[in-house]
């Protein structure tokens, strides 16, 4: 256990900065382009005579009933996680890569011949660049995006009390725990949804003696394109759809979290219900729906066995 | 004595190329073994065989374990330096130190620490800012810390300067070898490891073709340096070797009459290289 600790320390020292410095700065810079927007806004609002919120919001919120009140805070909410569906993206590019080249840069820069020269198994690893991809980054992620999200709440509170709202009010609207747990909630189902990809990735990463991206992206998209053109889904009653859409994508785009979203199965059967409050689309109660959904558990059952074939890949492949 | 490492049969191919061929030998205890050889001799091969690197055919055994199927445990007791540009470029030295210090069960960190101390080696410093020289001083650190029974050093001092490969092996010498511990060592640099070195081992196309100590090179093996007037005579007692200097003839002989010999001329035990280069004779041709 104290190995696997320190493994993933070591992956983390390597990938310091796609783990934690790209959300960093991809949250840093989309609050700074909001500050700019606000403050463009302001600007403008000036110059024109403009009031922006001032003494109507105070007179809305003042009137508001109920229901205003409940757009006001899901406003707020929406603000706050908007700032986790960029550093997410962020962070699916930043998985993708890692995982290609988890374990195939230290054959190619020959480092392997070190790692191999410790009483380390291929499959702890293994592992522990699995737990790294699907655990350590999107925790950053989420962390990040949370204080990101805070500081965003803070920064549009402020504004608008300069303009004579109760920022303390306007707080009491948004629901920033609730916003929190909906994000912490995400992070084990993105680990089980992500598993396919991040296993299709590894493999290539053990497997490829040269250019793994090059074997990742075109041995799906080859077979897509024979797929297509012979029509061979026909055979199984399935559109070709099917195909691109069930193994292409999964094997590739799955390290991006939320794509599970497009797949609907399970997962938007209670779009219904979501109304007014957006931010349900991303409660537990709402996206916990594709644990029941065959797609994902068929995807981690794939994923296991990419991931022990790249373990035996990990074995033989040397530096050479 | 202990057998570290017993082949028998050790084979192994590649697609176009045989690298070892029914290789037998044993390595004892507490000798520090040259394995020499040209280039594509199958010296890296065997070295990845005894460290679990490679699959092969027959049997080996390194330290009662085999390579194949037991290559963590094996790990926990040897320790290799394959050439100096194997430490990952991103790390850090106080990195590398936390890392094997929790990962290796017989690590010594006061003494790998130690051995840092008498180098320029700051903690904070990463590898891609080191020399090359610097690189293998902070391998052998950790190296060295580790209270391994065998060391595997496959061309451990490839393209240092001579300063750095004198220290490294004094280092090896004087701070780590002992009774209890095996070093193998390839190296093209014979001449720096021939004082240093109990066995000898020569590999020519996938075949042992000398596996000796270093005591019985000296009574197998002798020079003479004879003048023209008996170079046929010595050319009949078929020397493996013959070279002109100044007028005379060398010739190298193998387990020839001592008494012989010194009747033709002035005897001297042949150094490693002329040795090898003797053996190896046509092996590019």
């Amino acid at each position: 256990m104290k190995t696997f600790y320190w493994l993933v320390k070591r992956e983390f020292w390597e990938h310091r900065g796609g783990f934690l410095w790209a959300p960093v700065i991809t949250g840093v810079v989309f609050l700074v382009l909001n500050v700019m927007a606000i403050i463009t806004a302001e600007v403008l609002g000036a110059r024109h005579g403009v009031h922006i919120g001032g003494d109507n919001v105070q007179m809305m919120i003042a009137r508001a009933d109920a229901g205003d009140l409940k757009n006001i805070g899901t406003g707020l909410d929406v603000a706050m996680v908007s700032s986790m569906g960029l550093v997410s993206i962020v962070m699916g590019i930043v998985v993708l890569f890692y995982c290609l080249g988890a374990l195939y840069d230290d054959r190619r820069d020959r480092s392997i011949l070190f790692w191999k020269s410790l009483p380390v198994s291929d499959t702890s690893t293994v592992l522990s660049k699995v737990a790294s991809a699907v655990i350590v980054a999107p925790v950053i992620a989420v962390v990040v995006s949370i204080i990101i999200g805070m500081v965003q709440l803070v920064i549009f509170a402020m504004v608008l009390s300069m303009h004579g709202v109760n920022a303390f009010e306007l707080i009491g609207l948004a629901h920033p725990f609730r916003a929190v747990a909906t994000l912490i909630s995400g992070i084990p189902l993105y680990a089980l949804w992500a598993i396919p990809s991040v296993g299709w990735l590894l493999f290539c990463s053990a497997w490829a003696r040269t250019k793994p991206f090059l074997w990742a992206v075109a041995v799906p998209a080859v077979a897509g394109l024979l797929v297509s053109w012979f029509g061979i889904m026909g055979l199984f009653n399935l559109p070709t759809v099917w195909f691109w859409k069930n193994i292409v994508q999964r094997a590739l785009l799955s390290v991006f979290p939320g794509s599970n979203i497009v797949y609907g199965d399970g997962a938007l059967g209670a779009t219904a219900d979501v109304g007014n409050d957006p931010l349900s689309v991303l409660s537990p109660l709402h996206t916990y729906g594709l644990l029941a959904s065959p797609n994902l558990w068929l995807g981690v059952l794939a994923g296991a066995a990419l991931i022990a074939a790249s373990i035996w890949f990990r074995r033989v492949r040397d530096d050479s | 004595m202990n057998a570290v490492i017993t082949a028998n049969g050790l084979s192994k191919q590649y697609k176009n190329a045989v690298a070892l061929d029914h290789v037998n030998f044993r390595i004892e205890s507490g000798r520090i073994v040259g394995l020499i050889g040209p280039n594509g001799a199958g010296k890296t091969t065997a070295l990845k065989a005894i460290l679990g690197l490679t699959d092969f055919q027959g049997e080996l055994n390194v330290l009662g374990l085999d390579p194949r199927t037991q290559r963590d445990r094996l790990m926990e007791q040897v320790c290799f330096i394959a050439d100096v540009a194997v430490l990952p470029r991103w790390i850090r030295v106080r990195e590398a130190i936390d890392f094997v210090a929790n990962v290796h069960p017989r690590f010594n960190r006061a003494k790998c620490e130690a051995f840092l101390a008498r180098t320029k080696l700051t903690p904070d410093q990463r590898v891609k800012q080191m020399s090359k020289g610097m690189i293998v001083q902070l391998h052998l650190a950790l190296v060295m810390a580790i209270d391994a029974r065998l060391l595997v050093l496959d061309e451990p001092t490839l393209g240092l300067d001579i300063l750095y490969r004198k220290q490294f092996y004094q280092s090896l010498l004087e701070d780590y070898f002992d009774e209890n511990k095996t070093i193998i060592v390839t190296t093209h640099q014979v001449e720096e490891i021939e004082h240093i070195l109990t066995d000898l081992m020569f590999i020519r196309d996938g075949k042992i073709v000398l596996d000796t100590d270093m005591d019985a090179v000296g009574e197998r093996f002798a020079e003479v340096m004879v003048s023209a007037d008996k170079a046929a005579t010595a050319r009949s007692m078929k020397p493996l070797d013959e070279r002109q200097v100044f007028g005379k003839s060398i010739f190298l002989f193998d387990g020839a009459d001592r008494a012989t010999l010194e009747s033709m001329g002035e005897v001297r035990r042949p150094t490693v290289s002329d040795l090898f280069v003797a053996t190896m004779k046509g092996t590019y041709a």
